[in-house]
């Protein structure tokens, strides 16, 4: 117990060390000049848009009612807009789940020393370089119903009509898969790294074989982080819209609501109906990452005893 | 798994990238034996262990069990138990489950895993600790449940992988004995890689010498203790002054050799036990145990010992019942024991006896005579 009371005591301990006891860390004012920059040119703007959202233009105030929640309630209501949520869970959730998977295998692969891999890693990890609209010009020119592919596969016999891989759903999956397995891959990649490969050796002279040692011992270490990996590959595609727009039906499948954003904003000129799809757009993915971070919670997360 | 009679490595090597980092390796190791494999880093200790439990491919020659090839199995079928260095329990799993996974692998029934598991953990004395995670335990505690584990499979022999070298002195002398009792309670034939010479000769039946991938000893603990059979070897067993030196005589098993740069023109002359065949004018090491040095007063006479060197005390450390001395002779440190201390500074003559002075050829390579082979 120290002494207040008495106030004879007076603590010889440096200013510094006053101030920590009560708290107060001086080094903590560097991060002032970060925090202007995130209230200028992010807690500012958000809340702009948050307040944009409950002040709806006339015509939708009519349209829908509600007062100043119309937006809200034109969201809802309105099939056009709000199926865009489904659409966008259709190809986002999807895309996310076959990123992740098709991660494993080849991550678990490219683990081992062998000729080639840098090549082969390099390669895997290319498309990371290219922005989506690239992706779609080359998946137009390749995957189009005049693409490389189906004049290949037509002069080859195997088809009699041109298949359709681009300008719908298929396309964008394509996309998705093309920007985000490479995002997934390098994630896993980095969190295998991090298990300590004695823990499969151990396994092995214990007589796992190898699907025992992955089901065992691999997949419980990794399971954190693939949920991390699924969280921010979900994430990325949820928000698609070049893509989603040139290889994509944009008015029917792959409606999705980032579109559906740039449509109030761009050719309605409806700021507020914007924001409040962007909002929403924001809401749908919390949901997701909340119950799939709430879901990792219950795994194990300590160390996986490697250098990570 | 059966126990066996014998294992018997032929000509076991292993090669990275053009470099022998075992070579040649022979050697037959009986069912029940305790097999120290011992050496500095990089000697090919551990890559000869990892060979044996399949997580290496050979490159050159076999490994039997009772005449039958078992190096071209995967170490889940060999049947080995192992104990690594990092422990490498299973960090999501509990000390039960860590112990169990052998087990279960194995599909040995639940009732029979419960009581084994529960033997195993008895065994090494972790009843309480049986649903910890691995995390929650201290180091020891972890290394008993990695033994723990490898041993309630009841392995046909048991590899260990420097299992003592990441907890502190006294851990790990409580964990030597622990080891030394678990082999003598269980009998499990085992293989042990270490770089200290102390675990080799305390726990071992019988001790390999490694240096640069290959054999330079095969021997009891007494055997390499007293009777070493090159200077390398001699490093390990305690023989902390290796001096180089040339030799000036050498006739009946006895050489006289001089230690250049220990005062005079010529260096100090000792008289020391030859260990090979040596000549006059052969460049050589020798070696001598830091107790076989008798510490005497500078006006002390040589009587009839080795000869003595003289030199200035130049550290003192107090070692309980004795005290470790350095002594300057000329450019060469010498190390010593003396059960009272000198002083600091002061000029002293170290002598010892002819027979504990033992000097060896200079070179590792040349073939050495092997007196005591296995």
């Amino acid at each position: 117990m120290t002494s207040r009371t008495g106030g004879a005591q007076r603590s010889t301990a440096s200013l510094r060390h006053r101030l920590a006891e009560r708290g107060i860390d001086p080094t903590l004012l560097l991060l002032v000049p970060g925090l202007v920059v995130a209230v200028a040119l992010f807690v500012y703007p958000f809340s702009y848009g948050i307040g944009l959202t409950v002040q709806p233009t006339a015509a939708m105030q009519e349209q829908w009612g509600g007062g100043v929640f119309a937006n809200y309630v034109a969201f809802f209501r309105d099939p056009f807009v709000f199926d865009s949520i489904g659409i966008t869970m259709r190809l986002a959730l999807p895309a996310a789940l076959f990123n992740v998977l098709a991660s494993i295998p080849v991550a678990m692969v490219l683990r081992h020393r062998f000729r080639g891999k840098r090549l082969l890693t390099s390669l895997l990890v290319l498309p990371i370089t290219l922005g989506t609209v690239l992706t779609a010009q080359g998946l137009l020119i390749f995957a189009g119903r005049q693409g490389w592919l189906n004049r290949a596969l037509l002069q080859a016999g195997l088809i009699d009509e041109p298949l359709q891989l681009v300008n719908n759903y298929l396309g964008v999956m394509f996309s998705l898969v093309i920007t985000g397995f490479p995002f997934a891959f390098l994630l896993i990649s980095s969190y295998l790294s991090g298990i300590d490969p004695s823990l499969e050796q151990a396994a092995r002279t214990l007589g796992a074989g190898w699907w025992q040692r992955f089901r065992r011992i691999v997949l419980p270490l990794l399971a954190p982080g693939l949920a991390t990996t699924f969280v921010l590959t979900f994430v990325l595609a949820f928000s698609v819209f070049p893509s989603a727009r040139l290889v994509g039906d944009a008015m029917g499948s792959t409606r999705v609501m980032s579109l559906m954003a740039f449509r109030a904003f761009g050719e309605q000129n409806d700021y507020a109906m914007a924001s409040t799809i962007a909002l929403m757009m924001g809401a749908v993915e919390l949901l997701v990452v909340v119950a799939v971070l709430g879901l990792r919670s219950l795994l194990y997360r300590g160390t996986t005893g490697g250098k990570g | 798994m059966s126990a066996f009679e014998s294992l018997e490595l032929r000509g076991v090597g292993r090669r990275f990238g053009g470099v022998d980092a075992l070579a040649g390796l022979d050697l037959t190791i009986r069912a029940g034996e305790f097999v120290a494999l011992l050496g500095p880093s990089g000697c090919g200790k551990s890559t000869a262990l990892n060979c044996l439990a399949g997580l290496l491919p050979l490159t050159h020659g076999e490994i039997l069990l009772d005449g039958r090839r078992i190096d071209t199995l995967p170490p889940e079928r060999r049947g080995f138990g192992m104990v690594f260095q990092s422990y490498a329990l299973f960090p999501h799993l509990s000390v039960e489950k860590n112990v169990a996974f052998g087990l279960q692998m194995q599909g040995v029934p639940r009732a029979e895993t419960d009581r084994r598991v529960r033997a195993a953990i008895e065994l090494v004395k972790l009843g309480e600790h049986a649903r910890k995670l691995p995390g929650q335990l201290s180091g020891g505690q972890q290394q008993r449940v990695a033994i723990a584990r490898a041993v309630v499979l009841e392995p046909s022999l048991v590899l260990m992988d420097e299992p003592l070298s990441n907890l502190d002195a006294k851990l790990r002398l409580d964990m030597r004995t622990e080891i030394r009792r678990l082999h003598q309670s269980l009998g499990l034939t085992t293989i042990y890689v270490t770089h200290d010479q102390e675990e080799a000769l305390s726990l071992a039946d019988r001790l390999v010498v490694m240096r640069e991938g290959r054999v330079q000893q095969v021997g009891t603990p007494d055997e390499l203790y007293e009777s070493p059979t090159s200077w390398y070897v001699a490093d390990f067993m305690g023989y902390r002054n290796i001096l180089p030196a040339t030799v000036v005589s050498a006739s009946g098993g006895e050489a006289v050799v001089e230690l250049p740069g220990t005062g005079g023109a010529d260096g100090v002359r000792l008289t020391g036990r030859a260990v090979g065949a040596l000549r006059a004018g052969d460049s050589v090491r020798v070696a001598v145990r830091p107790e076989d040095f008798v510490v005497a007063g500078p006006g002390a006479a040589a009587d009839g010992g080795a000869g003595a060197i003289g030199g200035a005390v130049a550290v003192v450390e107090y070692h309980g019942r004795e005290h470790a001395v350095s002594v300057q002779a000329g450019d060469v440190m010498l190390h010593a024991r003396s059960a009272t201390p000198p002083v600091v500074g002061g000029a002293v003559r170290l002598t010892a006896p002819v027979e504990r002075v033992l000097v060896f050829p200079e070179s590792l390579d040349a073939p050495v005579p092997q007196e005591v082979a296995a």
